[in-house]
């Protein structure tokens, strides 16, 4: 399609360059996964405010608690599946009870992931993150958002926050200029038949579905939800009043992520035809991140196809 | 008991007027007569809130009262004072004790210790930081307060304060993997400002400790992960501040002071019973303790009856 690839990883790592620059309270944690989650960028520039914590999550969590509780502002990377299984405790209790300020940023999540296959592949963070008080939800559709979510969170957004990044480049869907706005959706694209409500990569999936359908006459409003928690219902009760139905698209279990923090505004505020893509509450498998989305149905065409199956358009 | 009045005690002004800064004393008299309130207080809040965790609260008492009396650098009426010695109670059950000491150093009224664990109460049944005055960080999910600790200790050396950071781990706890973890941080990093106690009373809600899941041999576990370790009795003002003195001179790596300790200490029926772990005294039981630790007027904390 002719879109820049990036890796929101590494647009992760050179931004918190960036903002440690600038905050000298800003201090890196990470598990044994650096030169992947690329905090190894940071740890270069800052060594003195990076600190390696070994294949320890729990303890990562703690050691980020207690600095977040002196004043410092930690950002701490590892994979998803660990960041918010292994550690979820710890998060609950030790960073978010507390409302400390600890950025979990955190790469690898979804089945994106690949090859490593299902052990490694996170498709539950942003059900176990939502559903903790005092935690927000962050994920970045592309590298241009990621960098302004990261100068974002070295602000002083109050208390904890989840951003997950992926593994793979991913396309860049958002104007140079964009600017990211907590607890606001951003409309890739008008329509006024259906709307499309995606976060993460599967807004450029998003888009590229919007194309297809447009082939078949229906035009489709697509929505980057970025910031999961807390959700941007006027944005979800407008695409209801406007559009016949919405679709959510997310790389992560239908129960408990972006289609389900849609569903409870869509059933209690403005009830509409609502359907949920995404991974229909199973395992991951290794394979290539494009074959895994064919097998769960996650390209623009089985999005389009299963659209038209449902809706009847 | 001591030969302190009540009068001498009600007359003890420790906070400095200059600086705010409370004035350590390591006067084995006035720390005996304070340890015996903390703990008739901590039998009075469990008692008024029906529950809560007096084991546990005094066999730790005498290393709290140790520590907010005759150790730390700190300012009851500047509870977040940048540079104040930090405290973190791992075992945060414990809090009972925890609160006492901090009304006795002038961090809240005493008379709001028998709001322990009741709705609007900023005592809570675990320490929230959020609410207390003098509570360095939340706690209460067993074996994340080390690597809390570490943070602290880590941010301290950072900011270039020479604050020290003490947090007390209970002896059941150290089952919990996250704990060693924290020890392997605390000797990476070479946290020489960081002391722990490990409070060994033995008992856990379910038994014996080494019933339950041996966790000896102590001393050697904490050596083996890079750390200095001392073994008192627990009790001893004397043995506390050697040990505390001990750790504070240890260069280049964290010491872990392994108190024995008795759960229950103070009240006969209730040391060395595993039951007063997490249950509270009736409130007969009470006043038999009250009597046994030199409370004449029964239930009652500023006179009336609870």
């Amino acid at each position: 399609m002719g879109r820049i690839m990036e890796h929101t990883r590494v647009a992760y790592g050179e931004s918190l360059v960036e903002v440690g620059r600038a905050n000298e309270d800003i201090v890196v944690l990470d598990a044994d996964l650096s030169c992947s989650t690329m905090t190894s960028l940071f740890a270069r520039e800052y060594p003195g405010r990076f600190f390696q914590m070994g294949i320890s999550e729990a303890d990562m969590m703690g050691t980020a608690a207690g600095l977040a509780a002196s004043g410092k502002l930690p950002f701490v990377s590892t994979f998803a599946i660990f960041a918010t299984g292994r550690a979820w405790e710890q998060v609950r209790n030790s960073i978010a009870y507390p409302n400390l300020s600890v950025r979990i940023c955190p790469t690898h999540g979804g089945i994106s992931v690949g090859e490593d296959g299902s052990s490694h592949q996170c498709l539950e963070d942003i059900a176990l993150m939502r559903v903790i008080p005092n935690m927000s939800v962050l994920v970045p559709a592309d590298a241009v958002e990621t960098r302004s979510m990261v100068r974002y969170l070295a602000g002083d957004h109050p208390g904890p926050a989840y951003m997950r990044l992926g593994r793979p480049k991913v396309p860049v869907v958002l104007p140079d200029d964009y600017d990211y706005c907590f607890g606001k959706a951003f409309t890739l694209r008008e329509g006024g038949d259906i709307s499309l409500i995606a976060c993460g990569q599967m807004a450029a999936i998003a888009l590229d579905t919007a194309d297809l359908l447009s082939l078949r006459g229906i035009g489709a409003r697509v929505i980057n939800m970025s910031t999961i928690k807390p959700i941007d219902a006027e944005a979800v009760r407008e695409a209801a009043r406007e559009t016949a139905a919405i679709v959510t698209i997310e790389e992560h279990s239908i129960i408990g992520g972006l289609g389900s923090a849609v569903a409870e505004v869509v059933t209690e505020e403005c009830p509409t035809r609502l359907i949920r893509i995404g991974i229909r509450d199973r395992f991951g498998t290794s394979g290539k991140p494009q074959e895994l989305f064919q097998v769960h149905n996650l390209t623009p065409e089985a999005i389009d196809e299963r659209i038209e199956k449902a809706l009847g358009i | 008991m001591s030969d302190i009045t009540v009068q001498e005690m009600k007359s003890h002004k420790p906070l400095s007027p200059s600086t705010g800064l409370y004035r350590t004393s390591r006067d084995e008299a006035l720390l005996k007569e304070i340890a015996l309130e903390v703990r008739r207080n901590v039998i009075r809040m469990t008692a008024a809130a029906s529950s809560g965790h007096p084991g546990g609260s005094l066999s730790v008492t005498d290393i709290l009262t140790a520590l907010y009396v005759g150790e730390m650098k700190h300012k009851p009426q500047e509870p977040d004072w940048p540079d104040r010695d930090r405290f973190h109670l791992s075992k945060g059950h414990a809090c009972p004790a925890l609160y006492a000491i901090l009304a006795r150093t002038g961090y809240f009224p005493a008379e709001e210790l028998l709001t322990l664990r009741k709705l609007n109460s900023r005592l809570q049944g675990h320490p929230d930081f959020r609410m207390t005055p003098g509570v360095d960080m939340s706690s209460g999910s067993l074996g994340q307060g080390l690597s809390i600790a570490n943070g602290m200790a880590l941010a301290g050396r950072l900011e270039g304060s020479r604050y020290r950071v003490y947090v007390v781990l209970g002896d059941g706890e150290v089952q919990e993997g996250q704990v060693w973890e924290a020890a392997m941080t605390s000797h990476h990093y070479a946290l020489d400002n960081l002391c722990g106690f490990l409070d060994f009373n033995g008992l856990q809600i379910d038994g014996p400790v080494q019933k339950v899941k041996d966790i000896t041999p102590l001393k050697e576990k904490w050596e083996a992960f890079g750390w200095h370790a001392i073994e008192i009795d627990g009790h001893s003002f004397g043995e506390i501040f050697s040990a505390l003195d001990e750790a504070r001179r240890t260069k280049g790596r964290p010491t872990m002071i392994i108190a024995r300790t008795i759960k229950g200490k103070g009240v006969s029926f209730m040391e060395n019973v595993v039951s007063f772990h997490g249950k509270a005294p009736t409130p007969e039981e009470a006043r038999m303790a009250l009597r046994e630790l030199g409370e004449v007027d029964g239930l009652s904390l500023f006179g009336e009856e609870i």
